[in-house]
């Protein structure tokens, strides 16, 4: 049993302790929008924030999340509207199939939280999902128009 | 590809018809069908249109989602027609068991090969305008005026002498009851008129896509669901020989441990995490049969035994290529090698199944819902009409999830030992890498024969590796005395995917080497070699007669002019006419596929003679129409991500006969950092022949990239992928 803070609510969660933090979110507090990728911290499509940075859920144990705030894509919009890089992907349309891109946008929210007006270089850096589909023009596009929102 | 789409089709009604389901044969026109079968909630027009009382527009198409925008596009198409207020549109799914009822009126739900819109647009089109002719007929009557004294705008209908108004909404009950318009008195618009298609509207989900609401299959919630892993045996062929289950029933969650078929063993848990790491636990022995002794190395040696073997398909010839090579002042030749991939989809495979003896349903997000009905009605044993498929969007398709249906099959076969409970079956990104159907295995031998003049007077192209349709549609393939045509994407004599050239004396042939690795459809299937194979050795004939690449090119392109068009736009763009920026080099490629044009000009530079940075590529495509022109940027751009991580990341060996890489640290895949600036050039030529979009533009990526490498650094680069030869995309 484990105590997580997730979007601002506390949740008591019947997991072994060390379950990844990525299926507890899905399986037991029935968040679905962090994807299964890999499960080895290399596509980045489980990114959710934990006290605020950028992490990949697969790999962290729900032990490990205990005491931390953590928010997953459901908690990224507030009271109803989007997040301004939620906005920016709209106004871009920059999803394909859209199944890596929620964790893209959380990566992208944190990185816009530390630099708010990235270079290319930044978002080189910092940015390193993998998207099958290639929506990388857009995801670059869209993060400019995000930081000058 | 259209004909592994008949065959699949039939295919798919044979199997069906051998488990009872007596159904029709035939594709019915999309208006032919009565109104009065449909049982839907929302009135229903045809079965293309359905329209509610405040507007909305509910448009469904057979054809799925993957991200390629095809369903915006053909909603695009019918909306056209219709004249409606695409603000007020959405899009459903049918059902292939809907279809199957209603003698199959939305055609074919195969969702490949660039097929979706260029194959259903007529259809879709007239479906939309036979809808409109009766919202109008509709309101006419209500009136009692002529049919032909009223027009529609917008959702809106007037009758034009009296300026009277009705919309859509109000009049789409009773045109449902009106009989469907004869096909004959049917209009479609001149593209030129296009309002809503051709325009660049926005695809439909995106909220849903940025918010997590999106529900993929691997997301899908049933109430008593419990959650299955599964591991089949990692060398292809073989079975289970035995598997130790109590060792793990114990584990917390555990439901059961079963055998799925003869070769594949699930775990069963209320959670998928506790399924998983459960079947981790598990001893499993594998019977792994002879194919355990196959390697990369022993593939490979096959395929070049083929390069020079007597026999082999003919796929192309013209003149006497014997007597040119026989008469050249000099001859080149060169090998090249293409090696197994794997989709690497980013939602693995996955589907849902709840059987009882009654009833077998199935969630599942796949490419074509009629290849998933026909492994539910194989897999669970019962009746079309106790079966059904519930299509959801998929997380990435790329071909793995059209003619395969095997996770369909396993979800069945585990569930039909659980009775009534919904088994949701995922597949790790392990088992995903090791089960795939992979990207076929190919090497080439080219030879040119040149003049005393220096001109090129033959062209030899000797293909020896795997064919796709001898292992997936084998009858096609026995029709056709041993040959698969599809091997000859891009270099073919006619068709779909015909050659861009015209050469003096030049032959074309295969040597088939099939493996136990089984092939599948990997986005663009063949011409991902072939545009290799033969844009790089275009390049080396240039260079050997001393001439410019395009200049060169352009020598064999007079019967082509639409190959000519593409391959002088990106000419043209790139600056070809004038020297590059200093420390770039250009390379260029040119194809035609799925029946679009297709050409690509790059700038890369190399630093070290191996860090290969690409700033720019210039693609164009004349795929005749552009329904969406802003989706055919996003697949052409996106088709260069997935074309240039095959390049110069992507191989899947061979080892004790099962496929090595597991997961993405040894089957890695382009992020932004390496993502080139894409400029492209949307063409559309127009002609009776409409064009795929989603494939052809990966061919020419890598061929334009090598060519540029050789450029640069003098290097001939002939085998996939460029990490082999320490080269890297930075």
């Amino acid at each position: 049993m484990v105590q997580l803070n997730i979007n601002g609510r506390s949740h008591q969660i019947d997991v072994e302790p060390d379950t990844p933090l990525l299926w507890a979110i899905r399986e037991q507090v029935g968040l679905t929008g962090t994807k299964y990728g890999c499960g080895v911290a290399q596509c980045g499509a489980c990114t959710v924030h934990m006290d605020g940075a950028a992490v990949r859920s697969c790999v962290i144990p729900a032990s490990a999340a205990v005491g931390k705030k953590i928010t997953t894509i459901e908690g990224l919009a507030k009271g109803g509207v989007l997040h301004k890089v939620q906005k920016a992907w709209v106004d871009h349309d920059v999803p394909q199939c859209g199944y890596c891109q929620t964790g893209m946008v959380m990566a992208v929210a944190a990185l816009l939280q530390d630099k708010p007006r990235p270079t290319d270089a930044d978002i080189d850096a910092s940015i390193t999902n993998i998207c099958r589909c290639g929506t990388f023009q857009q995801v670059r596009e869209a993060i400019h128009a995000a930081a000058k929102a | 590809m259209d004909q592994s789409l008949n065959l699949n089709r039939r295919e798919f009604l044979i199997s069906t018809a051998a488990v009872g389901g007596g159904l029709a044969l035939g594709l019915q026109l999309p208006f032919g069908v009565n109104a009065a079968v449909a049982a839907d909630v929302v009135p229903e027009v045809n079965a293309w249109v359905m329209i509610r009382p405040d507007n909305t527009v509910v448009i469904r198409v057979a054809r799925s989602e993957m991200g390629q925008g095809t369903i915006t596009g053909l909603a695009q198409l019918v909306a056209e027609e219709l004249e409606c207020d695409w603000s007020k549109v959405s899009t459903e799914y049918p059902t292939p068991g809907q279809n199957l009822k209603r003698n199959r009126v939305w055609g074919s739900f195969s969702t490949g090969g660039s097929r979706g819109i260029r194959t259903s647009h007529e259809y879709v089109r007239q479906g939309g305008a036979a809808a409109r002719m009766m919202l109008v007929q509709a309101a006419a009557d209500q009136w009692k005026v002529p049919a032909s004294e009223c027009r529609a705008v917008n959702s809106i209908i007037t009758h034009q002498p009296t300026g009277r108004t009705v919309t859509y909404g109000k009049v789409a009950d009773a045109a449902g009851k009106l009989p469907a318009p004869d096909i004959k008195t049917i209009q479609l618009k001149d593209p030129k008129n296009w309002k809503i298609a051709g325009k660049p509207m926005k695809r439909f989900g995106t909220v849903d896509k940025v918010t997590g609401r999106q529900v993929y299959g691997f997301d899908l919630k049933l109430p008593g669901m419990v959650n299955a892993a599964i591991m089949e045996c990692p060398v292809f062929g073989g079975k289970i020989r035995n598997f130790d289950a109590a060792k793990v029933s114990g584990r917390k969650g555990v439901k059961k441990v079963l055998q799925v078929g003869d070769t594949a063993v699930a775990v069963v848990a209320d959670t998928w995490w506790q399924a998983k790491t459960a079947l981790d636990a598990l001893p499993i022995e594998w019977d792994s049969g002879a194919n355990a002794k196959v390697s990369s190395t022993s593939i490979a040696a096959e395929l070049k035994a083929g390069l020079t073997a007597a026999q082999a398909f003919v796929g192309n010839k013209s003149g006497d290529i014997k007597t040119a090579l026989a008469g050249a002042a000099k001859t080149i030749e060169a090998e090249y090698a293409y090696p197994y991939q794997n989709h690497a989809c980013m939602e693995p495979m996955n589907a849902t199944a709840r059987y009882t003896p009654d009833k077998c349903e199935v969630w599942v997000p796949t490419q074509d819902g009629e290849a998933s009905f026909a492994a539910v009605l194989e897999a669970s044993g019962l009746p079309a009409d106790k079966c059904e498929v519930y299509k959801l969007d998929l997380g990435g398709g790329f071909g793995r999830r059209g003619a395969f249906q095997d996770y369909v099959t396993q979800a069945v076969l585990i569930a039909k030992q659980m009775p009534g409970i919904p088994v949701k079956l995922l597949w790790s990104r392990e088992e995903d890498m090791r089960q795939g159907r992979f990207h076929p295995v190919m090497q080439c031998r080219l030879t040119g024969s040149f003049d005393a003049s220096n001109n090129l007077t033959g062209l030899h192209m000797r293909l020896s590796g795997q064919s796709i349709l001898a292992a997936v549609r084998p009858a096609i393939v026995e029709k056709a005395g041993g040959k698969d045509s599809a091997t000859f994407q891009g270099v073919a004599d006619s068709g779909e995917h015909s050659l861009g050239y015209t050469f003096p004396n030049m032959l074309v042939d295969h040597a088939m080497r099939n493996t136990h690795v089984p092939p599948g459809f990997w986005r663009g299937v063949n011409i991902n070699q072939n545009a290799i194979f033969l844009e790089c050795f275009m390049d080396e004939l240039a260079h050997a007669a001393g001439e410019d690449p395009v200049a060169f090119r352009r020598r064999f392109m007079a019967g082509h002019p639409r190959n000519l068009a593409v391959l002088n736009a990106v000419a043209e763009r790139i600056g070809w006419d004038r020297p590059a920026p200093k420390g770039r080099h250009r390379g260029i490629a040119q194809m035609k596929a799925f029946d679009s044009f297709v050409a690509a000009a790059c700038e890369i530079s190399v630093e070290g003679g191996n860090k290969v940075k690409v700033h720019r590529i210039v693609a164009a495509t004349d795929s005749g129409y552009a329904v969406n022109p802003a989706q055919i940027e996003r697949q052409i751009a996106g088709s260069f991500v997935y074309g240039l991580s095959a390049l110069f990341m992507q191989e899947c060996t061979v080892k004790d006969g099962r496929i090595e890489q597991e997961n993405f640290h040894s089957y890695n895949s382009m992020r932004i950092a390496q993502m080139p600036r894409v400029e492209s050039i949307i063409m559309p030529g127009g002609g009776p022949v409409w064009g795929g979009v989603g494939e052809p533009t990966i061919c020419v990526a890598a061929p334009a990239v090598l060519n540029a490498f050789f450029k640069a650094t003098g290097k001939r680069i002939r085998s996939v992928p460029l990490k082999n030869h320490g080269i890297e995309l930075v």
